[in-house]
């Protein structure tokens, strides 16, 4: 069970069964979606940008628990930062998840976004923790193409 | 093979016992994260026995020569391997003539070979192509590729709640436009057994060939082609206990004598010049280049296998067990099958409420079993389920009720975790 609760930690089992900041953000100036076919995690990433601030952000879409917890956790975590602040917690999160499994992970500065250390044990769902994020930055480059984040 | 084939004998009279037959099967053997296996995804490919292990080495090991094309001995004898695997399918399937058996890499490439030269030959801009909701992408996708090619049209034979093709509708899809139905004889996200003699029946009173995607029968059932009356029928090696790589498309002779050929290079030609090339008889027309010799070698030994092991033994133990192991699951507080065919063989989709089937992949397969979590490549049978994905659990000559016993344990585990 220990295992398993690395990867699925209580804070994750909780945004899953009820996730933050979820649906359609009105208002919102900028938004991007997010989808993996081979497992049908869907994300819709809403964002008001003003400056270079993030002031909202909400998601909506449905998905697995890493997902839509990695989701709900990223949106609680990006209010009123800086896109400056976005892009190194892109950069921390990313090491944190994508980092060897046998190296202890660096979690300083990623607050609660530290639950998901126990990804990286796991690789193939990798993609299923990191889908938000690029379809965050694929909003905030106001790319029109759909995000994914499985290899074909 | 000959000591093999014995042992596999003497077992045939009884249900099979599944600890010999996992004995065959060195794979098995295999502890994942330290834990026994769980294999409970054959459905997506099965594994292999010794017997097939070995015709593949001593195959590897002695007749290093091509087919049809020498006139040494060694050529010879790889020849006579690999028509004699031929021969092998045509009776594992009941075919009246070896010619009617065209080696592929597997169903899929078994389809795309009918829609791109039967279809090419035979379908016209306005006609018509049926499929049923329950198919596999590999018995849709080459269908529209020919429609776009042709500017034919695809219909659909609906199914019900319980995932059974509605008849009355599927024959109310017939016009005069029709041209081929192409359906599942079992669906490999739920494990439906459509009534394929009957569907056939319909389709051949008014006229149509049917082609059948034989891939999750062909290790679980008696398949007598002349008996469904399939003018088409393709199953692949991998899911029958041999290699990958290796399949095969039954045509029914006047068919295949008619179809022009599907791919161009050496071993499908008679004579070639500058100005005409006349090409060879059926089935070599189809076998362009060198085919794979050993694929249809260790194909042909897997077939032994099953046949040492009869389908009645493996009926004997394959049926009670899927009943045991879709009681099991639906006796699960929170557990959900998808679909409930009438007719039903060795394939179980189930849902756990709350829990997306990845995680429900991930936390199983940390405990040593493996499942199919996703769409198993049927997205319109998920969307008719309104499901992103099911959890499949499915069954093989080597599966055990110990093995269902530890799925139901994982599931409750999974529950436990997302508690």
């Amino acid at each position: 069970m220990s295992e398993m609760r690395e990867l699925y930690q209580e804070v994750i089992i909780d945004h899953h069964k009820r996730p933050r900041n979820f649906g359609k953000l009105e208002g919102a100036n900028r938004h991007s979606e997010g989808y993996n076919p081979l497992c049908g995690d869907r994300v819709t990433v809403y964002l008001r940008v003003e400056g270079d601030r993030i002031q909202e952000v909400s998601f909506d879409g449905s998905g697995c628990a890493i997902c839509v917890a990695s989701s709900s956790v990223m949106t609680e975590t990006l209010k009123g930062k800086t896109l400056a602040d976005v892009e190194a917690l892109f950069g921390k999160f990313h090491d944190l998840v994508t980092g060897p499994p046998d190296e202890t992970a660096a979690t300083e500065g990623l607050g609660k976004l530290a639950v998901f250390g126990g990804v990286r044990e796991f690789p193939v769902r990798v993609k299923c923790a990191i889908l938000p994020w690029h379809t965050l930055q694929a909003a905030l480059r106001q790319s029109d193409e759909q995000v994914t984040t499985e290899q074909p | 093979m000959r000591s093999a084939n014995r042992s596999a004998a003497s077992r045939a009279v009884a249900p099979l016992d599944a600890a010999a037959i996992q004995g065959d099967f060195p794979a098995l053997a295999d502890r994942p994260y330290g834990k026994p296996l769980v294999y409970l995804d054959s459905a997506a490919s099965t594994q292999r026995p010794r017997a097939v292990i070995d015709a593949l080495v001593r195959h590897y090991e002695t007749v290093a020569a091509n087919v049809h094309r020498g006139v040494y001995d060694a050529s010879v004898r790889a020849t006579e391997a690999y028509e004699g695997a031929r021969e092998n399918v045509r009776a594992f399937i009941g075919a009246a003539d070896a010619r009617e058996i065209v080696f592929v890499r597997g169903t899929t490439e078994g389809i795309n070979l009918v829609a791109q030269s039967w279809g090419r030959a035979n379908v016209r801009s306005g006609d018509e192509i049926i499929v049923t909701h329950l198919e596999h992408h590999s018995n849709i996708v080459p269908w529209q590729l020919l429609c776009e090619q042709t500017g034919a049209r695809l219909r659909v034979a609906p199914i019900d709640e319980a995932g059974d093709v509605v008849v009355d509708a599927y024959r109310d899809l017939f016009g005069p436009r029709t041209r081929l139905v192409a359906l599942a004889h079992v669906s490999n996200a739920i494990g439906t057994v459509n009534p394929v003699a009957d569907l056939v029946t319909i389709a051949h009173e008014r006229g149509v060939p049917v082609l059948v995607d034989g891939a999750q029968a062909i290790a679980h059932m008696s398949v007598d082609v002349r008996a469904l009356g399939a003018d088409f029928y393709a199953f692949s090696g991998h899911k029958i206990y041999g290699p990958t790589g290796i399949g095969a498309l039954y045509a029914r002779r006047e068919l295949l004598e008619a179809m022009p050929p599907y791919q161009g290079g050496g071993d499908m030609i008679a004579s070639v010049t500058f100005e005409k090339t006349t090409y060879n008889s059926i089935p070599h027309r189809f076998e362009a280049g060198t085919p794979h010799i050993t694929g249809a070698v260790g194909l042909a030994a897997a077939l032994d296998y099953v046949r040492s092991l009869g389908f009645s033994a493996i009926a004997a133990h394959e049926d009670p067990l899927l009943a045991y192991l879709v009681a099991s699951l639906a006796a699960i507080p929170g557990v959900r099958l998808i679909g409930t065919p009438r007719r039903r063989t060795s394939v179980v989709s189930f849902m756990i409420d709350g829990v997306h089937p990845h995680d429900v992949g991930t936390i199983l397969d940390r405990e040593g079993i493996a499942i199919r979590a996703g769409h198993h490549c049927s997205q319109p049978l998920m969307q008719f389920y309104g499901v992103p994905a099911t959890n499949r659990a499915s069954l093989a000559v080597y599966s055990s009720r110990e093995d269902v016993d530890r799925l139901v344990a994982g599931v409750e585990k999974v529950k436990e975790v997302f508690a």
